[in-house]
């Protein structure tokens, strides 16, 4: 290709420009994470469980963050961020009423459908709820279709789990089997100590017909990927979803590669089979 | 550029010297502002031509890993010289493009204004065949791409691209290896090879109909037997002066399979990160953005600019940055280019201009960086990663 062969239609408007939303209201879940809700009337924003969108604060920049909210409520759409950066810490600090841009969503979701008859696990570690939530709330909802649907969450100390109110009303939910594990306990807590991924030799679940989803620090998705595979859960049915520097979404920027893979455009939902020789490379 | 009228083009026709500047005439009377190469600085560089007297006339170069000089030609060549500093992704991707600006409404609030993509109608003159090549890398990237760049979608739409063949490669050129160069038949509107045997004249070849109705606007006279004799001894005494090659043959199995080889640890020894490989780099599309605001806050601005995957927070993530030491950057410059880019858009990232081996100030060559890994790696034919 090296002449064009068409009228080249320029876009009018840009893939890169954020929509203006306003921010209905703030949930702290932790000391350093906070859920971000927008209720976006004029142009709500369709999405799939895992997908992600770019927030942008005023004046100060963009980042990727995971969609946390019921793909089946677009009319509320919550964004949950951990204070890291500069962009994470100043949305971190923003009040009700404040407009934020966001544009999206982007990524491929995780494979809901794929799980469809089979046992549904969930394995998140710290913010790795974020994008997961949408796809329990999403199962749950459509609970006839999977068969055991088990989440394993940890985090570092109680005080740093999230989305606690989901957490306890799973617990009590015959429709999910809710295992929570902190790394290290404080007074009061009467819950399990130790890194999630012990928990996975032990949950009952098929590991022949299952879809496992991962998410949390890369480490602890190693850990958790051998674990499976340890269990005898096929590499091509542990998805995993990988966070990148990302500027564009678009698979343009060329800052989220991982060897021939455009993080933000080609996951960033990946099974495991996919990466994990890709993850193996040391900084690759 | 429009659309190639069909295989067999239509017949080569002679320029002489003096009637160039009735091709700037006639481009300025399509409404083209015309940019090509001129000389500022001792650099030939790309910028707004008036006419045949700002073209470099009678200026050469010397080009070697780390070294770049212009020199006197014995004669009156108006493009007796390789490819300068500048591609043509100045023009079509330049290094800062606003992207949106957005002007706050009351305490919370903004509004987002759009930045408005009019583009001029550029006619860029004196293109090598690389750089030909090297548009059509970016095309595929840019144009045909997850979704079509606004800001380079803008600027490539109303473009006329007049290419010029090469006769005087430099001794960092690698065209021939890529396959890009130094001659071509396609990729420009209008193809000139400059022959200076006997009288100073222009082979012209028009490869689309917009570069067809500018030749019937000219002045010429049928190709004869000689001309083309001439043309081809043009690019045959080019492709023997070229005296780096690359070997394409499996170099993207080579590379991926060789990640771990003791040579990108070498290289890291030499490497300074500087990025300036990729911003010479025709092909190189990286970008990141960058957020500013007036003094009051009342205007904030997004602008996107070059970005190289040679500095260290072009990876950093949470609390730190994926790719920390040089030979994981120089790695990943390397593999993207000649391997990696080839499983994302079916072609390499390199054109053989040899841009990053004159301004790389260490003068890294990554023909010899690439000869060194074939020559010393355990097993050749190890399989890639993907």
């Amino acid at each position: 290709m090296t002449v064009l062969d068409a009228p080249l239609e320029v876009p009018t408007r840009g893939a890169l420009t954020s929509r203006p939303y306003r921010i209905s209201s703030v949930r702290h879940q932790t000391h350093d994470i906070v859920t971000i809700d927008v209720a976006p009337q004029q142009h709500p924003i369709a999405f799939e469980p895992g997908q992600f969108d770019m927030v942008y604060v005023y004046g100060v920049g963009e980042a990727a963050i995971s969609i946390s909210s019921d793909p089946a409520s677009p009319g509320l759409l919550s964004h949950t961020i951990r204070a890291v950066g500069w962009v994470t810490r100043a949305l971190n600090d923003l009040q009700p009423g404040t407009t934020i841009g966001i544009r999206g969503p982007y990524g491929r979701p995780w494979p809901l459908q794929e799980a469809q008859g089979k046992d549904l696990v969930v394995i998140a570690g710290g913010i790795g709820m974020a994008p997961v939530r949408p796809a329990i709330v999403q199962a749950l909802r459509e609970r006839e279709r999977f068969g055991r649907i088990v989440l394993l969450t940890g985090a570092r100390s109680p005080r740093d789990l999230v989305f606690r109110d989901d957490l306890d009303r799973w617990h009590t939910d015959r429709d999910i089997d809710v295992h929570v594990t902190v790394d290290s306990a404080v007074r009061g807590w009467s819950g399990r100590v130790g890194v999630v991924t012990k928990l996975i030799p032990r949950v009952p679940f098929d590991p022949e017909n299952s879809v496992v989803l991962v998410c949390g620090p890369e480490v602890m998705m190693w850990f958790s990927a051998e674990a499976l595979l340890a269990r005898g859960v096929p590499a091509d049915r542990i998805y995993v979803t990988l966070e990148r520097n990302m500027k564009c979404g678009l698979g343009s920027c060329g800052h989220c590669q991982l060897g021939p893979v455009f993080v933000c455009r080609d996951g960033p939902v990946f099974s495991w089979n996919e990466v994990s020789e890709l993850l193996d490379v040391r900084e690759l | 550029m429009d659309a190639p009228t069909s295989r067999s083009q239509t017949p080569a026709v002679v320029l002489d010297r003096v009637e160039l500047d009735a091709l700037f005439a006639e481009l300025v009377r399509q409404d083209y502002e015309v940019r090509g190469p001129t000389l500022r600085d001792g650099v030939i560089v790309h910028d707004v031509l008036a006419g045949a007297d700002d073209l470099p006339r009678g200026v050469g170069d010397e080009q070697s890993p780390g070294r770049y000089r212009t020199t006197e030609r014995a004669d009156e060549a108006l493009f007796g010289y390789a490819v300068g500093p500048g591609s043509a992704k100045r023009a079509l991707f330049p290094p800062r493009q606003p992207l949106w600006s957005a002007v706050s409404v009351g305490d919370a609030d903004f509004r987002i204004d759009e930045a408005e993509r009019s583009a001029p109608r550029v006619a860029l003159l004196g293109l090598r065949p690389c750089e030909l090549a090297a548009i059509a890398v970016q095309d595929r990237v840019l144009l045909h791409g997850t979704v079509p760049d606004e800001v380079y979608t803008a600027n490539r739409s109303d473009l006329l691209l007049i290419g010029v063949e090469c006769g005087d490669p430099a001794a960092t050129c690698f065209c021939a290896s890529m396959g890009t160069g130094p001659g071509t038949d396609h990729g420009a509107d209008l193809l000139l090879t400059e022959l200076l045997d006997g009288e100073h004249r222009f082979l012209l070849r028009a490869p689309t109909s917009a570069g067809q109705a500018l030749v019937e606007a000219l002045d010429t006279r049928p190709a004869t037997e000689e001309d083309l004799g001439a043309r081809a001894a043009v690019l045959e005494r080019a492709t023997e002066r070229i005296e780096r090659d690359l070997d394409t043959e499996g170099v993207h199995d080579l590379l991926l399979g060789n990640l771990e080889h003791p040579r990108w640890d070498d290289i890291a020894q030499r490497c300074l990160a500087c990025g300036n490989c990729t911003l010479v780099c025709p092909t190189c599309f990286c970008t990141t953005v960058e957020d500013t605001t007036d003094l009051a806050g009342t205007s904030a601005y997004r602008e996107r600019r070059w970005d190289s995957c040679f500095s260290l927070d072009f990876t950093h993530t949470g609390p730190a940055s994926v790719r920390n030491t040089t030979r994981a950057r120089y790695r990943q410059w390397l593999t993207h280019k000649l391997a990696t880019w080839i499983d994302q858009f079916d072609t390499s990232g390199c054109v053989g201009c040899g841009r990053c081996i004159t301004w790389c100030p260490v003068g890294i060559d990554l023909t010899a960086e690439v000869a060194t890994i074939a020559r010393t790696c355990e097993d050749p034919a190890t399989p890639a990663r993907s």
